[in-house]
């Protein structure tokens, strides 16, 4: 590319809040493969809280304001597959019968990526400069998977980052039960759907779980924790950026285990 | 409507989810329905293909359903057969309970049929001095046990064989205590052997149809014991109980959809028998009913034409939505509390009782999307209960603390500059509240969810907060 690509982060609402290190992750990642990352101010949320729960009005202003604060930028990269499916999928859909909306929601779902796939698709990254000693394991967020065919794109940079051994997790592919509205609404099916998935991860074996949501990530680390595993819990992009000093989640800052 | 207790979803599901033999039965089945059907799909090279096409079928029909359905009538009705039309439950109970009257019928012997139970035909027939006898394995066991299927294909797939065992020593007293019955074969054959006899005592035979062929006036049965053929062939009548969309143009159209109903259901290329019927029997013929009658029920059904829900009469009930639930799998069908579970049951339960009696069980799902994907005619069942949350939403059904709670974090989300002001305090103190340990393990308002988990404190000062003060990745 003669010109850096210009992008915008949707940092997402979770990360922004909880894990500001997946963000700087996210830069970080997306500056080494040659991008100008910007953070556009008017952000808060993807909508999905409104839109899950049936309140289409505010999704709709919601995802308005979305399409204007990122307005103008090549590419709009989230750490999310869920809320870049949000933006990609929905966006579109809820808008399609606005004749002043519907082609700027549409603009925005073409330029919009999570940020993994981006990386490998878009910027044709094929290695990453990390390296991460140990075994992990890696769960694969509903939305990603389902709605944006996220699969390989994880599996393949994780596979270049040196020290690090992939050991797959079983039944990968079915939800933690976070449902984002869903854990606190049905908390008890919640939690069976969620001790499943631990259950499983500590199967592995491996001693760091990775995902490409924050929602799911807090669901399973705090799972993980209150059942006192010894397993340490990251989102993808940290590992592949090669930032992993900084507590995993949920972990006290002097970095020592949970049990 | 009489027996759901869509309303309870949360209690039923609390009292599902401490039963553990419930959890043993489920875990043995999810991998033998979820397994069977990947490799039945893989192994087809036009599968994906067979699915484009079995939607497309079905949604011609139903853009064109009275048609179809009269021509199948006229068809019927050449054959010598006879059509009722009901439209409601309680009118499907009066034209099978008069069928029976006009025979003087003591037994009906069954094949397995949601219909009839979404119609409780067994109830009816009972509190009429009518026999029901269910033929079907599954559907036996629960007879026996006096409970409500819990899958739509596997009716008694919450049980255990060792409860299956223990209910056929209770009832078949008359047989050796000393048998040995441990092994599904030894269940098979004994409740082969006890419903072997009844089929020629009954004066009515009663199945559902997993299709209505309007070309041939002919109705489709698959089973895996051959309970539905002798159910239909032996007694003098023969009533088939079928819902209206099950109607399918023509003979190949059927062919296509019975090509991905078994691989989605139970993994198997084709179920063991698939039968078909087409009227009485007619001179010359050695054995089949002297009256064949055909009950199509709407009960609601052609209200959801022309509304978002019209998708959902696509369904060929093969149960892969709930076979890959996650929420299914983790509380049975039983909690859903009406005769439909899982996904499918999440739509199409609010479409026949009303949105207030179901309206629990579209929200019950994290739209994990795992259902549309097995979906065989690609039915968009998450975005459909998403549709039914907005009704209830609309309707001002759903709870008031809820709408409060996303009321307010709405008007912060529309407004960026307040929004990262309040949960940049937010966000400092839950961080201070964590920091010795990094997570928190109780707090007021995150109760759903300190109950069960942890919840990991934030890192401290938000990324937009960080970012605006200049900081940037090393």
């Amino acid at each position: 590319m003669s010109e850096a690509p210009r992008v915008a982060l949707f940092v997402t609402c979770l990360v922004d809040l909880f894990r500001p290190s997946v963000g700087f992750a996210a830069v970080k990642l997306m500056q080494d493969a040659g991008c100008t990352v910007e953070v556009p101010e008017a952000q808060t949320c993807c909508g999905q809280p409104a839109y899950n729960s049936g309140d289409r009005k505010d999704t709709i202003a919601i995802a308005k304001q979305v399409i204007a604060a990122f307005e103008g930028y090549d590419h709009v990269v989230a750490p999310s597959g869920s809320c870049a499916g949000m933006i990609m999928k929905h966006y579109p859909e809820l808008l399609a019968d606005d004749p002043d909306w519907a082609s700027r929601a549409t603009d925005l779902a073409g330029r919009t990526h999570e940020l993994v796939s981006f990386l490998t698709d878009v910027l044709k990254v094929e290695n990453v400069a990390a390296a991460f000693e140990g075994t992990v394991t890696y769960h694969d967020s509903c939305s990603g998977l389902r709605e944006l065919g996220i699969h390989g794109q994880p599996r393949q940079l994780l596979d270049g980052v040196e020290g690090l051994h992939l050991r797959e997790l079983e039944d990968a592919n079915v939800c933690c039960g976070f449902g984002g509205t869903f854990c606190v609404k049905y908390p008890d099916i919640s939690n069976r759907m969620v001790s499943n998935k631990t259950e499983q991860i500590v199967a592995t074996g491996a001693e760091t779980l990775l995902a490409g949501d924050m929602g799911c990530l807090m669901n399973m680390a705090g799972k993980l924790q209150r059942e006192g595993a010894n397993v340490r819990v990251r989102h993808v992009a940290e590992v592949l950026a090669g930032m992993t000093d900084t507590p995993a989640i949920g972990e006290p800052s002097d970095g020592s285990a949970s049990s | 409507m009489s027996g759901s207790t869509t309303r309870n979803f949360k209690s039923n599901a609390a009292r599902e989810l401490a039963n553990d033999t419930l959890r043993a039965a489920l875990t043995k089945s999810k991998g033998h329905f979820t397994e069977g059907r990947s490799t039945a799909a893989e192994n087809l090279p036009e599968f994906e293909a067979l699915r484009d096409q079995s939607r497309d079928i079905k949604n011609h029909t139903i853009e064109h359903l009275d048609f179809y359905l009269e021509a199948y009538e006229e068809k019927v009705r050449e054959s010598g057969g006879h059509v009722h039309w009901a439209r409601t439950a309680e009118d499907a109970r009066q034209i099978v309970l008069e069928i029976c009257r006009s025979v003087d019928a003591k037994a009906v012997n069954k094949g397995k049929s949601m219909i009839s139970e979404e119609c409780e035909i067994n109830e009816m027939l009972e509190a009429n001095g009518i026999r029901a006898v269910e033929t079907d394995l599954g559907e036996y066991i629960i007879q026996l046990r006096g409970e409500k299927p819990s899958h739509i294909i596997a009716p008694a797939v919450h049980l255990t064989k060792g409860q299956v065992e223990e209910s056929f020593r209770a009832n078949h007293t008359h047989l050796d205590p000393d048998r040995v019955l441990e092994e599904p074969p030894t269940l098979l054959d004994e409740a082969r052997t006890i419903l072997r006899k009844k089929y020629f005592e009954a004066e009515v035979g009663m199945t559902g149809a997993n299709l209505l062929i309007a070309e041939t006036g002919s109705s489709v049965i698959v089973t895996n014991e051959g309970n539905g053929d002798l159910s239909q062939l032996i007694p003098k009548v023969h009533i088939v109980l079928a819902s209206v969309e099950k109607i399918v143009p023509t003979l190949e159209d059927a062919a296509t959809i019975l090509r991905v109903l078994a691989r989605s259901a139970t993994g198997q290329e084709f179920s063991s028998y698939t039968t078909l019927s087409t009227g009485p029997k007619r001179e010359g013929d050695t054995d089949g009913p002297e009256q064949y009658h055909v009950i199509l029920l709407d009960n609601g059904r052609t209200d959801m034409i022309g509304t978002e829900f019209q998708e959902m009469l696509r369904c060929i009930r093969c149960g892969a939505c709930m076979n890959h639930c996650p929420v299914y799998q983790s509380v049975g069908g039983h909690a859903y509390g009406w005769v439909y579970p899982g996904p499918m049951g999440s739509v199409l339960s609010p479409g026949l009782l009303g949105v207030d009696e179901a309206g629990h069980l579209p929200n019950a799902s994290t739209f994990c999307g795992r259902c549309e994907e097995v979906c065989p005619v690609r039915i968009p069942l998450p975005k459909m209960m998403r549709n039914w949350r907005e009704q209830e939403f609309e309707k001002h059904l759903s709870p008031g603390a809820a709408r409060a709670g996303l009321g307010l974090w709405a008007f912060m989300a529309k407004r960026p500059k307040l929004y990262q002001l309040v949960t940049g305090v937010q966000m400092r103190l839950l961080a201070r509240l964590g920091r010795a340990q990094g997570r928190v393990s109780s707090l007021p308002l995150a109760r759903g969810w300190t109950k069960y988990r942890e919840l990991p404190a934030p890192e401290g000062r938000t990324f937009q907060s960080r970012w605006k003060s200049g900081e940037r990745p090393l």
